[in-house]
């Protein structure tokens, strides 16, 4: 007997028992359905994050003090800032921004929120791409070099503070001293310091005077991160080896001892969460792929009771001429069958589960080609391991017990 | 009752033979001894047994007379301890089980009591399946799987299941099915235990219009009515052929 006959005596037994083939197939369907879903959810989160990544600014350099080796002192001032804008000590440097981050009370009516507030200098912005409004007006040069109490808003912020009320014009209490709200950020859905939607933005000069008083070991107003941006892709290296020369100069650092600084770029960064996404999606693939071995058990032990139920069965076909090859290979891809057709099933409810779930919880769904590939070629391999020993203990019995067998 | 004389010819003159041993089944001091919890059964103690191309043998026996024995070493379902069996010509004594698996396939049409059809399998395919073992082709089957059903009076019958079919026409399936290889002989195993007397005496009738068309039947069963149909009665007691 050929493999195309064997094929067609599984599908036989697969037919004539529909109900036990889909409870069979049901283990299957739901582990390749959840490798579907969780490895969809994983795929579109890192896919989110690192889009929102890369639309923040390319070539963007983070600068932030370095605790452990400043001895506890912020490391970083606008002397700083002022001397990597000079391009005689970075020249691959085309711009630089300050930020003196902190957490305080903001209040605005009855309501009360605890949330960032950001000093800043006029072009952090829109060096991070934060320069479209809803309403109002940014920060000007002008209200930096007067400590001016105006605000600009985050689109989250904002609506917490306001919901439908206008704010422009009006006044918020930050740390208990009133601003004037000048301007309100359009939404940008995340950031790299801290949720960008809901924090504040006031002068930097404010901020340095009546929040974050902290100073430098020598003497200066102390500024939490420099951003820095290179002239392009390929000077990202060169531009760091400049900041970390001008910045070693600036703050005296003796050869061999180390940076008091930390520099962050886009690429180190986007390879950090790269590396934890992926490990995110591998820890939900191996939860779903328990779930498939557990089909896979399921398969072995319905196809063991189908041999058991069966001994009459294959007592006749092999006192009709049966070899054991013959009733080894009809259980064998049985099991196959089941568990690549639950497979397949599988594949079509993940899917629809994932654009349910991507549609009701406005997650970004993911399905990759190999996901797919993986999870069959995975179900197929469940049906091949776990259909061996039944369909071995079905083709190793013997015809005379097996047709005496009630 | 059943016309069985065109098919019947054709299908018996498609089934070669040796041409220089005259009994299609040969046994020579067959033994057969096997363990029962801790004793020792002596099943066949020594059998030596003739059957001719185209006989009617009944074989009769008291229960523990060693009858299914004789009957699985006949079907080639069992091997025996020692002696020598030559069935159509081939020396089947000592073979592997799928050798064995080829020569029931080849040889022997097997029809028992409890019919043992393939649940949910429409007759047509009960029928065919020997043919699928013996590797013939899917068209080829279907059409001699309808002749051997015609020739049991099934012709109308091809796609009705087993639970839709009584016991008479189950077991006239089954008999198609035996005959549908062209076997050497029908290995009949109390072919009429299970039914009423009238459809035993249809299904006698059948067997007999097969043994005048030349088919070897050889049959256990313990009614002498059944018996008497048959040619010659081989009456087996304690592992032993009583003559």
């Amino acid at each position: 007997m050929n493999l195309s006959e064997s094929l067609y005596t599984a599908l036989d037994s697969i037919l004539a028992n529909k109900m036990r083939s889909v409870l069979t197939m049901l283990g299957v369907i739901i582990g390749v359905a959840s490798v579907i879903a969780l490895m969809a959810i994983g795929n579109g989160f890192s896919e989110d994050i690192t889009g929102q990544i890369s639309s923040i600014g390319s070539n963007l350099l983070t600068i932030s003090t370095d605790m452990e080796a400043s001895g506890g002192y912020p490391a970083l001032s606008m002397a700083d800032v002022a001397a990597l804008s000079d391009p005689l000590n970075a020249p691959d440097i085309t711009e630089v921004s300050a930020t003196v981050q902190s957490n305080q009370t903001v209040v605005f009516g009855g309501e009360e929120k605890n949330t960032a507030v950001a000093g800043i200098t006029e072009n952090t912005l829109s060096m991070s791409s934060l320069d479209e409004f809803q309403l109002g007006d940014g920060l000007t040069q002008n209200d930096i070099d007067l400590q001016s109490r105006v605000a600009v808003l985050g689109a989250g912020i904002a609506s917490d503070l306001y919901g439908s009320e206008y704010p422009i014009g009006t006044q918020i209490k930050i740390n208990g001293v009133s601003y004037e709200v000048v301007g309100v950020l359009e939404e940008s859905g995340g950031g790299l310091a801290g949720d960008t939607d809901d924090t504040v933005y006031i002068p930097i000069t404010t901020a340095q005077s009546r929040l974050s008083t902290s100073r430098t070991r020598d003497g200066q107003k102390a500024v939490t991160f420099i951003t820095a941006q290179a002239a392009g892709a390929e000077q990202v290296e060169a531009a760091i080896e400049q900041v970390t020369e001008t910045l070693r100069e600036q703050h005296n650092i003796a050869y061999g001892e180390d940076d008091d600084f930390g520099i962050f770029d886009q690429s180190s960064l986007l390879d950090t969460i790269n590396t934890v996404t992926a490990s995110l999606t591998a820890f939900l693939g191996a939860i779903a792929a328990i779930a498939l071995v557990v089909g896979g058990i399921g398969i072995m032990n319905i196809m063991l009771v189908s041999v058991t139920e069966r001994t009459r069965e294959i007592g006749i076909r092999k006192a009709i001429g049966a070899l054991r090859r013959d009733i080894l290979l009809q259980f064998l891809l049985e099991s196959m069958m089941l568990s690549l057709l639950g497979g397949f099933l599988g594949i079509i409810l993940g899917w629809a589960i994932s654009m349910a779930a991507g549609a009701a919880f406005d997650l970004t769904m993911v399905i990759a080609p190999e996901t797919v590939l993986l999870s069959v070629s995975f179900a197929a391999g469940v049906g091949l391991i776990f259909g061996i020993y039944p369909a071995w203990r079905a083709s190793n019995l013997r015809p005379i017990e097996a047709l005496r067998y009630e | 009752m059943i016309d069985v004389t065109e098919q019947t010819t054709e299908m018996m003159g498609a089934n070669g033979r040796n041409a220089t041993d005259t009994a299609v089944i040969q046994m020579r001091n067959i033994t057969k001894s096997y363990e029962m919890g801790t004793q020792v059964v002596h099943a066949l103690r020594g059998i030596d047994l003739d059957i001719e191309e185209g006989e009617y043998v009944a074989i009769m026996g008291p229960s523990g007379s060693g009858k299914s024995t004789l009957m699985n070493m006949i079907g080639c379902l069992d091997v025996p301890n020692s002696g020598a069996y030559r069935l159509g010509g081939d020396d089947v004594s000592a073979l592997t089980s799928d050798d064995r698996a080829r020569i029931r396939n080849r040889h022997i049409g097997f029809v028992f009591q409890q019919f043992n059809l393939l649940p949910r399998t429409s007759a047509l395919k009960q029928v065919m399946l020997p043919l699928m073992y013996a590797g013939v082709s899917r068209g080829e089957r279907a059409r001699r799987a309808k002749e051997a059903l015609e020739l049991v009076g099934l012709g109308d019958r091809l796609d009705h299941r087993p639970d839709e079919l009584s016991g008479g026409q189950q077991q006239r399936v089954a008999i198609a099915r035996a005959l549908v290889t062209q076997p050497s002989i029908i290995l009949a195993d109390e072919p009429t235990g299970a039914l009423d007397t009238h459809t035993g005496d249809e299904l006698m009738n059948l067997f007999d219009n097969l043994n005048q068309k030349g088919m070897t039947i050889i049959m256990v069963t313990h009614e002498p009515m059944v018996a008497e149909r048959a040619h010659r009665t081989i009456w087996l007691r304690d592992g032993l052929i009583q003559n």
